[in-house]
């Protein structure tokens, strides 16, 4: 039982930070029909950022002031990955629209290049952020189970951010028309709504996303400038797995890959773990090729 | 001067024909004269290059001309390489257990490691497996209609899930490490110089083959329909095929050049691991025929050849600018030059021509290449 709470918790924790970084693939996936492989390298941005302000708070600000680091941290890397998330979409993205296969390529590429910019600056080992003392700990749910205050600390920021997302997309102005855009680029962009601008805003966010994600990664375990390879093949399967176009799609996505990850690397080993997690997706797209949650339309290609 | 416009028409198409051919054989016989002016270095990273050359043949079969995108062909590339380095493998190591095995603690020879002691059955491994397994997985996907990005992506998963695999099934595969050490081919020792030039020319023979074997298949009504299904894949279906089945097919010949070409790298490089058929060497092939021109094979050939003699060159004196060369170009061919170096040679040739007496049989030809990749989704 002790065995078994804990690995759900694992598991748990694994699909949140899964689901923050495929909130950006699938929004900029449905909105744009982009696939952006670069989106790891955002995740590093995020990473390296929480580093950078960590760094600050080390050297430059007194030591009581250190705990107050991590919340400044996020926002830190919520704007640096939204701004150059911003930059690459106006200067690059822009142009790959309508050939998805060619963005894939040419966002590859762009990944390859701020991994290497990474290497050159912070050097290709891994480095540690320390986490403040306020996360240390754990709560104890019952003998033998302890939940880690940083993970439940990840767990609530993904709530939060799932929230705000769901508050932007549904509630607010900009997040209508963003879906007006999604549902119907034409007809959106005969009424009136920029479309140019709902591109970037949106590609903007779900870099952003990706930046708070890699922040949360720091609390996990020492970061690299390969960090976003590690969690992007699984972010695109959750993507495949709950469709585009929805948030529950995504939910369910993330937190079947993360549970079904945990559960089959705990009863086999890790390598024939992800071997069964990829056939159990094949499998399963026989059923609903277009994902869980697929918008229905008629329209063809 | 109506008749004279028509009798140079005339000339001109063959005159170009004749160009063509001429550029071919100038290339066979570079290709094959190269063992009098190499030395053995180069000649080798030469073969190298032609086996991956080989890769790129089939890449184009899948990408250029049927619209499949597969960021996967590193592991039937390395599948293939597994199959001759594991027969190589066995006879290094005569009749004891391969040294890794011992080292593992593995006191039997697993049994599907048994028939690789036949040279001929691991040659033949060496295609049959990829293939099937690309028919496999085309199979459970293009039946479904799982196409363009979604099916790219998967590709891609099947890349880590098979690097994760081979590396934490040491006992089986080497790990990490992959398997390398390897003596003699045929009962001729591979560090024979003649060997060596043997095997130069049958990676020449291998690629003389898979390009006549790619062009058949593009010329032929087969060819017709995989740049049908890549330029319209419902208006296909709606003539009444059923583009899965073209789709595997491409898939699967695709996946055996990779295989094949996998093979000649290990004889050529001596050694397999599964870094070498990990995320980057995968999307590396898609670059070269990219670079080339996707849409026509001899711009694969040509893109696989000059970015892995670039890259010898370059990422030997220089590792990190090599990484930055490799995603700038990425970026760059997409941008700006989605026809490659071909499409760019077409381009110019048509502005030369349009000087003469217009021919607008050439006008339509670029156009297909830089339309491609906007219907997959």
């Amino acid at each position: 039982m002790a065995l078994w709470l804990t690995q759900l918790f694992n598991g748990l924790s694994v699909s949140s930070i899964l689901l923050l970084i495929a909130l950006g693939l699938a929004i900029t996936f449905g909105l744009m029909r982009v696939i952006n492989m670069a989106h790891g390298e955002f995740i590093m941005i995020g990473a390296y950022a929480a580093y950078l302000m960590q760094k600050i708070f080390q050297d430059s600000l007194p030591g009581s002031w250190f705990g107050a680091y991590f919340p400044l941290a996020i926002v830190f890397s919520f704007v640096l990955a939204f701004t150059i998330g911003y930059l690459l979409e106006t200067t690059l993205i822009r142009f790959l629209y309508g050939r998805p296969l060619d963005s894939l390529l040419a966002t590859w590429g762009v990944g390859l290049v701020l991994q290497q910019l990474a290497r050159s600056i912070f050097g290709a080992p891994n480095v540690g952020v320390t986490s403040p003392s306020w996360l240390d700990g754990g709560l104890r749910v019952m003998t033998g189970v302890v939940f880690p205050y940083k993970r439940l600390f990840i767990i609530g920021l993904v709530i939060l951010c799932l929230l705000a997302m769901y508050f932007y997309i549904y509630r607010s102005n900009p997040g209508r028309r963003m879906q007006a855009v999604m549902q119907n680029r034409d007809m959106a962009a005969c009424l009136g709504i920029s479309t140019r601008r709902v591109d970037s805003t949106t590609f903007a966010i779900g870099s952003g996303i990706a930046g708070i994600a890699g922040c949360a990664l720091t609390l996990i375990g020492p970061i690299g400038p390969t960090i976003g390879t590690n969690y992007i093949i699984d972010a695109f399967m959750v993507v495949v797995l709950g469709g585009v176009g929805k948030l529950a799609g995504t939910l369910v996505g993330a937190l079947g890959i993360g549970m079904l990850n945990m559960l089959f690397e705990w009863w086999t080993t890790a390598s024939l773990g992800k071997v069964l997690v990829f056939l159990c997706i094949v499998a399963f797209l026989q059923w609903k090729p277009m994902g869980l949650f697929a918008v229905r339309s008629r329209s063809l290609d | 001067m109506n008749a004279w416009n028509a009798m140079l028409s005339a000339i001109s198409l063959p005159r170009g024909k004749l160009w063509l051919l001429a550029g071919y054989g100038a290339a066979l016989a570079v290709l094959l004269t190269a063992p009098l002016y190499l030395s053995d270095f180069r000649l080798n990273i030469l073969a190298k290059c032609l086996a991956f050359a080989i890769a790129a043949l089939g890449l184009d079969l899948l990408w250029g001309y049927t619209g499949i995108l597969s960021l996967g062909h590193g592991v039937f590339f390395g599948l293939g390489g597994y199959a001759m380095a594991m027969h190589l493998k066995l006879v290094a190591s005569g009749d004891r257990l391969p040294d890794f095995m011992d080292w593992t603690g593995v006191t039997k020879l697993p049994w599907f490691w048994e028939p690789f002691r036949y040279a001929g059955f691991a040659i033949l491994m060496g295609i049959v497996i990829p293939s099937v397994l690309a028919l496999i997985l085309g199979f459970f996907t293009f039946r479904n209609r799982i196409k363009g990005v979604y099916f790219t992506i998967l590709t891609q998963a099947l890349v880590i899930i098979t690097v994760t695999l081979f590396v934490g099934q040491q006992k089986y595969t080497g790990g990490t490490n992959g398997l390398t050490g390897y003596a003699e081919l045929f009962g001729v020792p591979l560090r024979n110089a003649g060997m060596k030039n043997a095997l130069y020319f049958a990676t020449v023979a291998a690629l003389l083959a898979a390009f006549l074997l790619c062009r058949y298949l593009v010329k032929s009504r087969l060819g017709k329909v995989l740049r049908a299904i890549r330029d319209g894949e419902n208006r296909v279906r709606f003539l009444g095929f059923d583009p899965s089945v073209y789709q595997m097919a491409a898939f699967a010949v695709s996946a055996g050049l990779a295989g094949l070409a996998g093979m000649l790298f290990v004889l050529h490089v001596g050694i397999i691991s599964p870094s070498m058929m990990a995320i980057v060497p995968s999307v590396e092939m898609v670059l070269w025929v990219a670079i080339g021109g996707r849409g026509t094979l001899v711009g694969a050939v040509i893109g696989a050849i000059v970015i892995n003699e670039a890259k010898s060159g370059l990422s030997e004196s220089f590792p990190d600018i090599w990484t930055f060369f490799l995603g700038a170009l990425f970026i760059l061919v997409t941008v700006f030059l989605p026809g490659g170096l071909v499409g760019l040679f077409r381009q110019a040739s048509q502005r030369f021509r349009r000087r003469e007496p217009a021919h607008e049989h050439d006008a339509i030809d670029v156009s297909p290449v830089l339309r491609e990749g906007n219907r997959s989704v």
